[in-house]
C-alpha cells in the first residue's frame, strides 16, 4: 500500500447523496481477480451512455477533471457492498481521497486498507469546497494528514478529525496484517482459552 | 463473569473475543467462522501466496461459490462468461492449495452463502462470523455477530483469524404488537428502513427486538437482519431464544448431543441484560404496518402498496429534490401514479433475503391454482440445494411450474448482475432481494422490493399488487 502524507490536486465536484458501490463500480464489473484495471469501469453507468461512449454531462469525462484526484460528495458516500472493488476502481482512476459529510461503515474501513483518505467534514464545508473544485484546473485543494487540514484554493485551512492508528498506518503506507501478526501470541493463547472453554468450536 | 455493568448482546459477544486492546482502544477480535466465495476472495489469496502465509484455521473457514454461477442447466456444463469462469475456476484453485474446506457447486448443499451457513450449523449462537460480502449481517439472526467485509480484511482473517475492530455503537430496533394479515419479516424490515433511512444505522450495531420479532420463525429473523446493511448498520442481530436453539439442533456443523446442551447454556446467557444501555432506540408498532414495496432506487425510498409515486418537487432541500427527479425519470413513473398501477416485466423470487424453504412456501401458496400473467417472466431461486430438494419433496416445484414460473438451481442469481440472470434496459422487476440501486440487476433494470407473497401476486396479475387483496 502506498503511503499517503500530503495531496495536492484537482477536485472533483459529485453532489450527490448515498453514492452507492453499485454506482461506484457496477456488478457486471467485478469478475476481476486482480486489484488493478477497474478505473476505466468507475461508476460506469453515469460516465458510459448504453452504447459505451462517453456521457459528456458527466463530470469525470470534463477537464480537468479527467485528472481528478479528490472527490467531493454528499451524505452517505460509499453505502452498498462491502466489495473492495469500490475502492480499488477509485484508486485505479486515480482519486486518492474522498470529501463527503459522511461516509458507510465497510467503505470508509476499505478506503484506509487501500491508502484512499476518507474526510469527513460538515455538509456546509463540502458544499464550499464544492464550490471550489468547480472552478476547475485553477482551483487546486491540499490535503494534509500530517497536519490533519484540508487547504482550500484561497488558503484557508479546515481541520479534520481521523483515527490515531489509521491515520499511522495511512502516513506509513502500513500494511495491517503484519501488525498482527506481532501478536501471535496473544490470539495463540486466545484459543487455547476458547478451546477449553468451548471445544465444540474446533474439529 | 464478574462484569457488573449490564451489556448488550453485542457487548458480550464482542467481549468474549476480544483478544488483546491495543493502546489506541481498538480491539483485535478473534472470529469463529470465516465464509468465503468466489468475488471477494481471488486478491485475498494472491496476497497470502504474495506473503507465503498460510490460513490459520482451516476448520473456522468454509468456501463456496454463489455469486458468479448460472441457476439453470448451462451451470453443470461450464461457465460461459469467461470472467465468471475465472473466478470460479480461481476459487477451486485457491482451496486446494490453501486446503480451504469447499463446497463445490456439484454439491447439493451448495447455495448462497447466507443461506448455507445457518443451513450447515457452520452459524451459531454467539460466534463471530465474517464473510467478504455485506449481507453477512443475514446470520446475526443466530443470535451471532456477523459482518462484512472487504477483501483485504478477508486476507486479514485468513492469515490470522482476528480483525481490528472498533467497537459499534449500540442500537436497538423493538417491534411490539401483531403483524397484520399478508404482512411478513420483510415488510418489518423495509418498514424499519423507510424509517431510519439507509444511514440510520451508521456505525451502530443493530438489535432486533420486541414481540413481533421474537415471534418470527428463523426465516423471517434472516430476512430482517438479512436487511441491516440498507439501514447502514454493518450487523443486526437478534437474541437467541428456543426458535434458534430448535433451528441449530442437529445440524452439520452444530455440536452434538451433550456438547450442543453445553453450548445452549452459554447461549442462554447471551440475550442483552435487562437495563443494558443502548445509544439510539428505535420503536416500531408491528400493526401499522402494511405490504411494503420500493419504489425508488434506495431501500429507504419504500411506501406503503397502497400509496401513489411521491411528487419530487415536494422535498426536502435542493439535493433531495434533484435526487428524487432522478429516481421517478430512471424508474420511469409518473409522480401520483399509484404504485398498483405499475406494470411488471420480471418477478424474482430469491436471493439471501427471501430463497428459504418458507418464502417458497409463501409464495407457492399465491401461485397455487393461478397462472403468471402474460408477458411476465417469473423465476424462482432456491436459496440452496438442499432448500431445492425440500421444496421438491413438498411438491412446490410443481405449484410453480404449473403456474407458469420457472424453477432454477440455487443462486444468487437475478440480485445483481453478474451471472446470466439478468434484467435489460427498462424492465421492471418485483423483486424479493435488498437492493434496488440503478443497475443493480443489470444496467437500466428497474427494481422493486418486496416480499415472497408480494412479488408472487405481482406475478400473477401483471402489475404491483396488495396481496391482501388476493389472499
Ligand atoms: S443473494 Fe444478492 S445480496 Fe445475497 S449474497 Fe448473493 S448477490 Fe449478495
Amino acid at each position: 500500500m502506498d503511503a499517503f502524507t500530503t495531496l495536492t490536486g484537482i477536485a472533483a465536484p459529485l453532489p450527490m447523496a448515498n453514492v452507492d458501490t453499485d454506482k461506484i463500480i457496477p456488478a457486471r464489473f467485478l469478475k476481476t481477480i486482480a486489484r488493478t484495471g477497474l478505473g476505466k469501469s468507475l461508476f460506469a453507468n453515469l460516465r458510459y451512455n448504453e452504447d459505451g461512449s462517453e456521457n459528456p454531462d458527466f463530470v469525470l469525462n470534463q477537464q480537468p477533471y479527467r485528472r481528478a484526484e479528490v472527490l467531493i460528495a454528499h451524505e452517505n458516500f460509499g453505502c452498498g457492498s462491502s466489495r473492495e472493488h469500490a475502492p480499488w476502481a477509485l484508486l485505479d482512476f486515480g482519486i486518492r481521497c474522498v470529501i463527503a459529510p459522511d461516509f458507510a461503515d465497510i467503505f470508509h474501513n476499505n478506503s484506509f486498507k487501500n491508502g484512499i483518505l476518507p474526510v469527513r467534514l460538515p455538509r456546509e464545508v463540502c458544499d464550499q469546497l464544492m464550490e471550489d473544485a468547480k472552478l476547475g484546473a485553477n482551483a487546486r485543494i491540499t490535503i494534509d494528514l500530517e497536519r490533519q487540514v484540508v487547504v482550500r484554493p484561497n488558503g484557508e485551512e479546515i481541520p479534520f478529525e481521523i483515527d490515531p492508528l489509521r491515520r499511522h498506518l495511512l502516513l506509513n503506507g502500513l500494511d495491517d496484517i503484519g501488525q498482527t501478526m506481532q501478536q501471535a501470541p496473544a490470539i495463540d493463547s486466545f484459543e487455547a482459552r476458547q478451546r477449553a472453554a468451548q471445544p465444540w468450536l474446533y474439529r | 463473569m464478574s462484569a457488573t455493568k449490564p451489556r448488550t448482546l453485542y457487548d458480550k459477544i464482542f467481549d468474549a473475543h476480544l483478544v488483546e486492546t491495543l493502546p489506541d482502544g481498538t480491539a483485535l477480535l478473534y472470529i469463529d467462522r470465516h465464509l468465503v466465495h468466489e468475488v471477494t476472495s481471488p486478491q485475498a489469496f494472491e496476497g497470502l501466496r504474495m506473503a507465503k502465509r498460510p490460513v490459520r484455521r482451516l476448520d473456522g473457514t468454509m468456501a463456496v461459490v454463489d455469486h458468479n454461477i448460472a441457476t439453470d442447466a448451462s451451470r453443470y456444463t461450464g461457465i460461459e462468461d469467461p470472467e465468471s469462469r475465472t473466478q470460479v475456476e480461481t476459487l477451486e484453485k485457491n482451496v486446494k492449495e490453501f486446503n480451504v474446506p469447499y463446497i463445490p457447486l456439484t454439491d447439493a448443499r451448495q447455495g448462497i452463502v447466507h443461506v448455507i451457513g445457518p443451513e450447515q450449523g457452520l452459524s451459531l449462537p454467539g460466534m463471530t462470523i465474517v464473510c467478504g460480502d455485506s449481507h453477512t449481517s443475514t446470520h446475526g439472526a443466530m443470535g451471532a455477530l456477523a459482518f462484512g467485509i472487504g477483501t483485504s480484511e478477508v486476507e486479514h482473517v485468513l492469515a490470522t483469524q482476528t480483525l481490528l475492530q472498533k467497537r459499534a455503537k449500540n442500537m436497538r430496533v423493538t417491534v411490539d404488537g401483531v403483524l397484520p394479515v399478508g404482512c411478513t419479516a420483510k415488510d418489518i424490515v423495509l418498514a424499519i428502513i423507510g424509517k431510519i433511512g439507509t444511514a440510520g444505522g451508521n456505525g451502530h450495531v443493530i438489535e432486533f427486538a420486541g414481540s413481533a420479532i421474537r415471534a418470527l420463525d428463523m426465516a423471517g429473523r434472516f430476512s430482517v437482519c438479512n436487511m441491516s446493511i440498507e439501514g447502514g448498520a454493518r450487523a443486526g442481530m437478534i437474541a437467541p431464544d428456543e426458535t434458534t436453539f430448535e433451528y441449530a439442533r442437529g445440524r452439520p456443523f452444530a455440536p452434538q448431543g451433550e456438547a450442543f446442551d453445553r453450548a445452549v447454556e452459554w447461549w442462554k446467557t447471551l440475550p442483552s441484560d435487562e437495563g443494558a444501555v443502548f445509544d439510539k432506540e428505535v420503536f416500531l408498532d408491528a400493526a401499522e404496518i402494511v405490504p411494503m414495496v420500493s419504489w425508488g432506487t434506495s431501500p429507504e425510498d419504500v411506501l406503503p402498496i397502497t400509496a401513489a409515486v411521491p411528487d419530487p418537487e415536494s422535498g426536502g432541500d435542493e439535493a433531495r429534490r434533484a435526487q428524487l427527479r432522478r429516481m421517478v425519470e430512471y424508474m420511469g413513473l409518473t409522480p401520483g401514479q399509484k404504485l398498483t398501477d405499475l406494470k411488471v416485466d420480471v418477478v424474482f423470487i430469491g436471493s439471501c433475503t427471501n430463497s428459504r424453504i418458507e418464502d417458497m412456501r409463501a409464495a407457492a401458496q399465491i401461485a397455487r391454482g393461478r397462472h403468471v400473467a402474460e408477458g411476465v417472466r417469473a423465476m424462482v431461486v432456491p436459496g440452496s440445494g438442499l432448500v431445492k430438494q425440500q421444496a421438491e419433496r413438498e411438491g412446490l416445484d410443481a405449484i410453480f411450474r404449473d403456474a407458469g414460473f420457472e424453477w432454477r438451481e440455487a443462486g444468487c442469481s437475478m440480485c445483481l448482475g453478474m451471472n446470466p440472470d439478468k434484467l435489460t434496459p427498462g424492465q421492471r422487476c418485483a423483486s424479493t432481494s435488498n437492493r434496488n440501486f440503478e443497475g443493480r440487476q443489470g444496467p437500466g433494470g428497474r427494481t422493486h422490493l418486496c416480499s415472497p407473497a408480494m412479488a408472487a401476486a405481482a406475478a400473477v396479475t401483471g402489475f404491483l399488487t396488495d396481496v391482501r387483496e388476493i389472499v
